[in-house]
């Protein structure tokens, strides 16, 4: 199972990778959001694949009866999933506003901040 | 549901304090406290533009009140920790304080302090209204909690709440140049980031715990080549974050983008986080990866000296050459980190404090030079001296301090950075410091030859007397140009009375050298014996 996921992982980052080595912006968002669920997996894989019984006490124990799946990576995994979320949100309007303002989805042709032709400093002193 | 009562032979780690934290531990929690609560209040009242300043001001001042009384606690007192919701570590993220931690955090309260004022000089309503104060105070709590929290997990959470404050200050107020610097700014920290949690995950996976002081006593024993390839993991996203050499990219093509106050703000605190998050992993979590990883660290810190002042000579506009001489200063503080004796680390963190403070006043006085000309090109400026001398007497003082000219600021932190080079017979590094030094100075005077010193523009008329220069409004002048020259002024006597650095570095040095103590720290209140449990 471990190996399977690590192989699925591996994949992922490879998708993800290729995607943000593109030009292109709208590639680089999905490069993001794949990555993004290829670390979650990651997280989830490193916190040992435990078999599927919920971290629940029963009523009357102290502690559980028999192994339980690790709760921890699942914690890890919702919040770094809000977080990414959120912040994929942010990037895809930014994206967009900067494809409106700018008129451009090719990072080549995004040049505003740091102009192509810039020109030499001033040789005086 | 009632409970039967516990069996007498169950055997159970503890995992909560009994009874309340005492009151006076929670000093550790209002430098993040205080300025998120601000922020919420004030995103509450954005319809109230009026409100918005004087309210961050008083939190901002109640926030540095804080830091200085928590700084103060942890010198008397040794590292402060203070675990959430009761639980004991490692169960609860904790939240830990050292010297080194307490430093940065008061440091960055101070400088926000000062910018907030200096914000008061250009402010539009129309950017008020859209939270320019509430982000520039998450972008404090961000910082704050990244330097004061001791869970690694956390510091995730804390680089992302930074990371986000930080996004919105970037695009507010929506120019094009904005747009674009955010688009890079933007991808290359979420993977920085993303970096980062990837290290995460590994580091949990082998050491099964994400409580800082838990790792530095169970990371020592993972052997062999994983805990290294982790510890290489950490080394990326944490460089990026603090834009060394060869990861620097993203820090020129937005810095000079936004308004001066949100780019002195980044220019003095993100980059030192990072800084910061590689002492912590580096020297404390996983002590062993030094070794594993300092030539790639010496290599690093080389690389980055010596070409951020060539990239800022290089540079027309004042402000992007700026952002490479902050590359430049992490250079010295990678120096201090490959190095990695407490001297070295003592150089590092009195630099770092020295490039904060220095740093966010560069950009204040070129924000206030922009202000007169109407353009950040060196091109076209020139004749500022003879337009207002006191903002040439600050940048020149400024440069004199970043290249690390003595009596100023950055000569003392520089100075220790040599000593421990040279303590550690690697003469290289010592050399590239020093070369450093000339090539800043370079770069710098060159900055204010042209913007200050030549009467005119660029050209054939450069001897004329530069007719597009406009004196600063009054505005200007009372929430510009005087907090500005505060800084300067505490930047100047601070050099001239370099004790109290020496000795906040000293301290910063002794904690991160003294490893137990800051573990003990957490674990202190693990009690002796296991009660009833009840």
């Amino acid at each position: 199972m471990e190996i399977a996921l690590a192989c699925l992982i591996g994949l992922f980052f490879t998708v993800a990778i290729y995607l943000l080595l593109s030009r292109s912006l709208i590639r680089m968002l999905l490069g993001i959001a794949i990555i993004g669920n290829g670390v979650n997996l990651l997280i989830f894989t490193v916190g040992r694949v435990t078999r599927e019984v919920p971290p629940i006490v029963p009523d009357g124990e102290y502690a559980p009866l028999e192994p339980i799946a690790n709760p921890l990576p699942q914690a890890l995994i919702l919040t770094a999933i809000v977080i990414g979320f959120s912040l994929f949100a942010f990037l895809l309007v930014l994206t967009y506003r900067a494809y409106q303002e700018l008129d451009a989805d090719n990072t080549d042709t995004m040049r505003v901040a740091e102009p192509e032709d810039s020109p030499r400093p001033p040789l005086s002193y | 549901m009632a409970k039967t009562p516990l069996p007498k032979n169950l055997e159970l780690p503890p995992a909560m304090i009994e009874g309340a934290t005492s009151v006076a531990d929670w000093v550790i929690v209002w430098p993040i406290a205080l300025p998120m609560l601000g922020a919420a209040v004030l995103l509450m009242a954005r319809k109230r533009p009026e409100w918005q300043a004087p309210f961050a001001f008083l939190i901002l001042l109640a926030t540095l009140v804080a830091n200085v009384m928590l700084y103060l606690r942890v010198q008397a007192e040794g590292p402060l920790s203070m675990t959430m919701g009761n639980w004991l570590p490692p169960y609860g993220i904790s939240l830990t304080a050292d010297s080194l931690s307490a430093l940065f955090s008061m440091v960055s309260a101070f400088i926000l302090l000062i910018v907030i004022l200096f914000v008061q000089s250009e402010i539009e309503t129309r950017e008020n209204k859209y939270g320019y104060h509430p982000l520039l105070l998450l972008l404090l709590t961000g910082v704050s909690g990244g330097f004061l929290t001791g869970d690694l997990f956390n510091l995730y959470v804390w680089f992302e709440v930074m990371l986000i404050a930080s996004f919105g200050l970037l695009i507010i107020g929506g120019r094009k140049i904005q747009l674009d610097g955010a688009v890079k700014y933007g991808f290359l920290n979420f993977l920085a980031t993303t970096f980062f949690l990837i290290a995460i995950g590994f580091l949990y996976g082998l050491v099964g715990t994400l409580n800082m002081a838990d790792i530095a006593l169970k990371a020592p024993q993972v052997e062999g080549g994983a805990i290294a390839a982790v510890a290489a993991l950490f080394f990326l996203a944490f460089a990026m974050k603090a834009a060394a050499f060869p990861l620097n990219s993203w820090l020129p093509a937005s810095y000079h983008a936004p308004d001066p106050a949100v780019s002195a703000v980044f220019a003095g605190l993100l980059t030192k986080v990072g800084v910061y998050a590689l002492v912590r992993t580096h020297l404390l979590l996983i002590p062993q990866s030094h070794g594993q990883l300092q030539v790639v660290m010496e290599v690093v810190a080389g690389a980055t000296l010596i070409l951020a002042p060539l990239g800022a000579m290089a540079q027309t506009n004042a402000r992007r050459a700026l952002g490479f001489l902050v590359i430049g200063g992490i250079g010295a503080m990678m120096a201090g980190l490959a190095i990695g004796t407490p001297l070295g680390v003592f150089g590092l963190a009195a630099y770092a404090v020295n490039s904060m403070l220095v740093m966010t006043a560069l950009y204040l006085v070129v924000g206030l030079v922009e202000r007169m000309g109407g353009t950040s090109d060196i091109r076209k400026l020139g004749g500022i001296y003879r337009a207002n001398s006191w903002l040439s007497i600050m940048f020149i003082v400024l440069v004199f301090a970043v290249a690390g000219l003595p009596p100023f600021l950055g000569f003392w932190p520089k100075m220790i950075l040599v000593l421990a080079g040279i303590e550690m017979q690697s003469f290289w590094l010592v050399g590239l410091i020093l070369l450093n030094s000339i090539l800043t100075s370079i770069a710098g005077s060159r900055l204010w030859a042209h913007i200050f010193w030549r009467d005119g523009r660029e050209g054939v008329n450069s001897e004329q007397i530069n007719t597009k220069i406009r004196p600063l409004p009054q505005r200007a002048v009372v929430w510009g140009l005087l907090p500005t020259g505060a800084l300067v002024a505490f930047i100047i006597v601070a050099g001239l009375w370099p004790e109290p650095l020496f000795r906040a570095g000293g301290d910063a040095a002794n904690d991160v050298r003294l490893a137990s103590d800051y573990v003990g720290a957490v674990f202190e209140r693990v009690p002796e014996t296991k009660g009833e449990g009840e």
